[in-house]
C-alpha cells in the first residue's frame, strides 16, 4: 500500500508516510512505512491523532493506485519469466528455472528483477529459493535481495518471526503462550506432538518454518490492457499542472509497456471533473466529506490514436498536451485515468538506398502541432473518393509507407537504367504518354501504334522525364459566382469578382451529373474558357507593368467554369496554372 | 608575423595529425540535384538542389503550379515523404493525381493565412525527414509576402542546409533574395487548343464542343543559380538581361481530364 503511494509521488520515498482509510472523522491508519512507525505512528490510530505527527505525511489509501502498482509488479515479473504467480496484492512468485543461462547467475537475475521494479517506481524485496513458500517468506521477512541455496531453507528462515507464516489468530496465540517467537523455534518442535496439539495447521506451519512445504505455481494470465489512475487531493484547473501529472502517469505506463516489450497503439484519457462551486472549497477534507452528496462529477474523455505504436513518454506527453490545448476540459479535474492499448512495437529495417522518412514520433508531434494551427480537418493526406462529383476528396491520416519503398529502391539504385530505358523508347514516347487519355483520335492512333509495337500502356507517373508535364489546376474554395453572356450557345463574355472579360476560346459544355437519386444530387455543364479581361485605358498614375492582370486584380488565363443546374447559376471552379 | 603564423599552423596540423586530415581546408560540399520531372527544366537548371531553397515565381496561370506538381510527382514516385503547405487552399487532389503525384506520400496542410503557412513550414522543417517541402504562396498577394522579414527566409535556408530536404517556394514575385539557391521564373507563352473542325479564332468560339484544352507552352527562365557559373542576378531590375535569352527554355504542359466527359444530348 505504502509503495503504491510512493510510486505515485516519488518525493515521498525518503519521508515518513502513513496511509489512512475511511471518512472523516473515522480515519484509521492502515499502512505506514518504517519511518512513520519510528515516529510513533501505529496501525489503527485515528486520523486526527496521526495528524499531530507533523513530520509524517498522511495520504489517503487509493485502491486504484494499489491496483496499478500490483499490475506494474506483475509486468516486471513477466518481463523476466513467462511463468508468474499472482500470489497476493504485494507478492508475486516467478519460476526462474533455466533463466540463469540468460542472466549469468541467480544473483544477477535477482538484481535485474530489483532494477526493473525500481524503474517503474517500486522497491521490492527479492528472495530466491528452491521452494515457493520459502522464497515468499524470505521476501516478506528480509530486506533487499536474499539468496537461499537449496537445503539451507530451514537455517535461513530460522531467524524470521512466526508472523511471516500467517498462522490463524488462535494458533498464533497458542504459539505465543508456548514461547515460540521465530520460525527456527517452531521448526525445532517435534512434528508428531505438534500435530496432536495444533492439528493439520500445525503440520503445515512446521513445514513452512523448515522450508519444506511444496506446491505448484498457480500461473497468472498476462493482462492485455494497461491502466494508471491518480486521484487528486486538490483539483487541477490549468493545463500546466495537469501536464505534469500526465507526464508521471505516462512515465509509469511506458515503463510497464517497456517491461513487457510492448508499445501503445492508443491512449484513453479520462478526467473526472468537479462542479465549479466545489472548486472554492479550501481543503480536501471538506470536499471529501461532502463529496458523496454534492459533487455531481462529470467526465471528460479523449482518445489519442497513434499511427505507429510508440512508448516514448515525452513524445506522448507532447501529443496529449497538444490535444488538450485544442480541446480542453471545462472544469476542475479531481481524478485522472490513463489507459494504453498495447501493440507490438514497430520494427523498421533501414536500408542504404531507401530515402529518409520523418521519424514517426516527431512526425506525429508535428502533425498535432499543424492540426492545432490550421485545424484537424486541414492536415493529412488527400484521398480521392469514388464519385464523379468534381472537387470531392477526403483527408486521411498521413502515414508514410516505408514498406513500399522497395519500389523506389530499384529506381534510386539504377538511375542510369531508368534514363537509358527512356531513351530506348524515345521514338514511341508520344504513344506511351498518351496511353492514359486516349479520348482524342490522335491519341488512339498513337496507342494502337504502341500496342502494335509491343509496348504496353504504362501509368502516367512513369513518364517522369516527359517534356509534357500535366497541367495543374488550382481550385477556388468556395467557388466564385459568375455572370456569363452567351451567343449561339457559346459563352462570349464573363464577369466575376468585379471584373469583366472576353472569352477568347472555350471548350464544352461537358455535362456531369450524379447522386440524382438522393437529396443532394448534382448536375453541371463544365467549360474550359480562356478569358481576357477588360482593362481601362493606361493612365500616367498606373505604374503596374503586369499586362496579364485586369484592373480588379483578376489575371487572364484559362478557367474552369460551370453552370450548376440545381442552383441555376454560373460558378468559377478554378484555373489552370 | 607570417613566419609565426606558418609555425603556428604547422603546430596545429601536427597536433591534430591522425585525427583531422586537413584542419585548414574548407570541406567540399557536394550538392545533390534531383529531377523536376521536366527534362527541359532539368537541362536548364540542373535539377532541384537538395538542402537548399528553390524559388519558382511567375504570374497566375503561368504554369508554375504545373512545375510544382511535376516535381512533387517525381519525388513521390521515388518514395520520398513530401509536404505541401497550401497557402490559399487551392490544391486540387484530382489534378495532382493526374500529374503523377502519389497522394499517399503527400502531407497536405491547408492554410488560410500567410502566417499559418510560414508557421506550418517552420514545423515541417523542424520535424525533418521530408524529401520535399513545398510552400505554395501562389495566390497570396505579393505585397503581403513582401512584408515577410528576410530573417524568415534565412531561417528557412539554414533549416534545410545540410539536409536532403528540398524547400520549394512558389510565389508571384521572388522574395527570398540571396537565400534562394535556385530561382526560376515561369510565364505562359501560349495556350493550345485541340481543334478538329476549325482552327481560326472565330472557330474557337463557334465550335466549343469540338475541341479540348490541350495544355500550354510555358517559358522558364533561370534567374539565379548558386551552382551554375555565369548566371547573374540583379534583383533591382529583376534579372540580368544578358542572361535572359541564353537561360530560358520553353516546355509544354498537357491537358488533364479527371473524369470521363460526355457531351450533353
Amino acid at each position: 500500500m505504502v509503495q503504491s503511494a510512493v510510486r505515485a509521488e516519488p518525493d515521498l520515498l525518503d519521508r515518513a508516510l502513513a496511509l489512512v482509510e475511511g471518512d472523516l472523522p473515522l480515519w484509521k491508519i492502515v499502512a505506514a512505512n518504517q519511518g512513520a512507525l519510528q515516529e510513533g505512528i501505529e496501525f489503527g490510530m485515528g486520523g486526527s491523532q496521526a495528524k499531530q505527527f507533523s513530520s509524517v505525511e498522511i495520504r489517503r489509501r487509493s485502491p486504484g493506485l494499489e491496483k496499478a502498482a500490483h499490475a506494474a509488479l506483475l509486468d516486471v515479473g513477466w518481463s523476466i519469466s513467462p511463468r508468474v504467480e499472482d500470489t497476493a496484492a504485494d507478492t508475486i512468485v516467478l519460476d526462474i528455472t533455466g533463466l540463469t543461462s540468460l542472466f549469468g547467475s541467480v544473483k544477477n537475475l535477482a538484481a535485474a528483477l530489483a532494477e526493473r521494479a525500481a524503474s517503474i517506481g517500486l522497491r521490492p524485496h527479492v528472495a530466491v529459493a528452491s521452494n515457493i513458500e520459502a522464497a515468499i517468506h524470505a521476501a516478506r521477512g528480509f530486506h533487499g535481495i536474499t539468496l537461499i541455496p537449496p537445503g539451507e531453507e530451514s537455517e535461513r528462515l530460522s531467524s524470521l518471526p512466526v508472523e511471516v507464516l500467517f498462522p490463524s489468530v488462535e494458533t498464533f496465540e497458542t504459539l505465543y503462550r508456548w514461547g515460540i517467537r521465530t520460525c527456527g523455534e517452531l521448526a525445532a518442535l517435534p512434528l508428531l506432538p505438534l500435530s496432536e496439539r495444533l492439528g493439520q495447521e500445525g503440520v503445515r506451519l512446521h513445514e513452512l518454518a523448515r522450508g519444506t512445504h511444496c506446491r505448484s505455481l498457480a500461473l497468472a494470465q498476462p493482462e492485455t490492457f494497461f491502466e494508471e489512475e491518480m486521484a487528486l487531493d486538490y483539483a487541477v484547473t490549468e493545463l500546466e499542472p495537469l501536464s505534469f501529472l500526465l507526464g508521471r502517469l505516462l512515465d509509469q505506463l511506458c515503463a510497464r509497456l517497456e517491461a513487457r516489450s510492448l508499445a501503445a497503439a492508443a491512449f484513453y484519457l479520462r478526467l473526472d471533473l468537479q462542479d465549479s462551486d466545489e472548486e472554492e472549497a479550501e481543503n480536501f477534507e471538506i470536499r471529501r466529506k461532502s463529496s458523496a452528496s454534492k459533487i455531481d462529477s462529470k467526465t471528460f474523455e479523449k482518445i489519442l490514436r497513434l499511427p505507429v505504436p510508440m512508448r516514448d513518454s515525452k513524445t506522448l506527453l507532447k501529443l496529449l498536451r497538444l490535444q488538450l490545448q485544442s480541446d480542453s476540459p471545462h472544469g476542475s479535474i479531481v481524478k485522472i485515468s490513463l489507459a494504453a492499448e498495447p501493440a507490438r512495437p514497430r520494427a523498421g529495417q533501414k536500408g542504404l538506398f531507401i530515402p529518409d522518412a520523418p521519424d514517426p514520433e516527431k512526425l506525429e508531434v508535428t502533425i498535432a502541432r499543424l492540426a492545432g494551427l490550421v485545424g484537424n480537418s486541414n492536415v493529412g493526406s488527400p484521398q480521392l473518393v469514388n464519385t464523379h462529383r468534381p472537387g470531392e476528396f477526403r483527408m486521411a491520416p498521413y502515414i508514410p509507407a516505408p514498406e513500399e519503398a522497395g519500389v523506389a529502391y530499384g529506381l534510386r539504385c539504377s538511375p542510369h537504367f531508368s534514363v537509358s530505358s527512356v531513351l530506348r523508347f524515345e521514338g514511341l514516347d508520344t504513344a506511351q504518354r498518351n496511353c492514359s487519355q486516349p479520348e482524342t483520335s490522335a491519341a488512339k492512333a498513337d496507342l494502337e501504334q504502341a500496342v502494335t509495337a509491343g509496348l504496353k500502356p504504362g501509368p502516367t507517373k512513369r513518364t517522369v522525364n516527359s517534356s509534357r508535364a500535366a497541367i495543374a489546376f488550382r481550385m477556388f474554395r468556395p467557388e466564385i459566382p459568375a455572370n456569363v453572356e452567351s451567343a449561339e450557345g457559346c459563352p462570349c463574355r464573363i464577369s466575376f469578382r468585379g471584373a469583366r472579360g472576353e472569352v477568347v476560346a472555350a471548350s464544352g459544355p461537358w455535362r456531369t451529373s450524379g447522386d440524382w437519386w438522393e437529396e443532394h444530387g448534382w448536375r453541371q455543364d463544365e467549360w474550359d474558357m480562356e478569358i481576357r479581361f477588360d482593362r481601362p485605358a493606361a493612365s500616367k498614375s498606373d505604374k503596374s507593368d503586369d499586362k496579364r492582370t485586369s484592373r480588379r486584380g483578376v489575371p487572364d488565363g484559362i478557367y474552369r467554369i460551370y453552370y450548376d443546374w440545381t442552383r441555376r447559376g454560373w460558378f468559377v471552379r478554378g484555373r489552370y496554372d | 608575423m607570417p613566419a609565426n603564423l606558418a609555425q603556428l599552423r604547422s603546430e596545429v596540423e601536427l597536433a591534430l595529425a591522425g585525427r583531422v586530415a586537413s584542419p585548414f581546408a574548407l570541406p567540399e560540399r557536394r550538392v545533390e540535384f534531383v529531377s523536376t520531372g521536366i527534362s527541359e527544366v532539368d537541362a536548364l537548371a540542373g535539377g532541384l538542389p537538395r538542402g537548399a531553397l528553390t524559388e519558382i515565381f511567375g504570374p497566375t496561370c503561368s504554369g508554375r503550379t504545373s512545375l510544382l506538381f511535376s516535381a512533387l510527382g517525381a519525388r513521390t514516385s521515388d518514395a520520398e515523404a513530401c509536404a505541401l503547405v497550401d497557402g490559399s487552399d487551392a490544391f486540387d487532389p484530382q489534378s495532382a493525381k493526374d500529374a503523377g503525384i502519389d497522394l499517399k506520400r503527400l502531407l497536405w496542410v491547408r492554410c488560410r493565412t500567410m502566417e499559418q503557412s510560414f508557421r506550418a513550414t517552420d514545423f515541417l522543417l523542424a520535424a525533418g525527414g521530408f524529401g520535399f517541402i513545398a510552400l505554395d504562396l501562389g495566390d497570396t498577394p505579393g505585397e503581403l509576402v513582401h512584408r515577410v522579414p528576410l530573417e524568415t527566409w534565412f531561417r528557412f535556408r539554414r533549416a534545410v542546409e545540410g539536409t536532403p530536404t528540398i524547400l520549394f517556394v512558389l510565389e508571384e514575385e521572388p522574395h527570398a533574395k540571396t537565400c534562394a539557391s535556385l530561382v526560376l521564373q515561369v510565364e505562359a507563352a501560349r495556350s493550345r487548343w485541340n481543334l478538329t473542325q476549325a482552327d481560326s479564332a472565330a472557330g474557337l468560339r463557334r465550335y466549343p464542343f469540338s475541341r479540348l484544352f490541350d495544355g500550354s507552352d510555358v517559358r522558364a527562365e533561370l534567374v539565379r543559380s548558386r551552382t551554375q557559373q555565369g548566371v547573374k542576378t540583379d534583383f533591382h531590375d529583376g534579372r540580368d538581361p544578358l542572361a535572359r535569352d541564353d537561360k530560358s527554355i520553353v516546355f509544354e504542359t498537357r491537358g488533364i481530364f479527371g473524369f470521363p466527359r460526355s457531351r450533353p444530348t
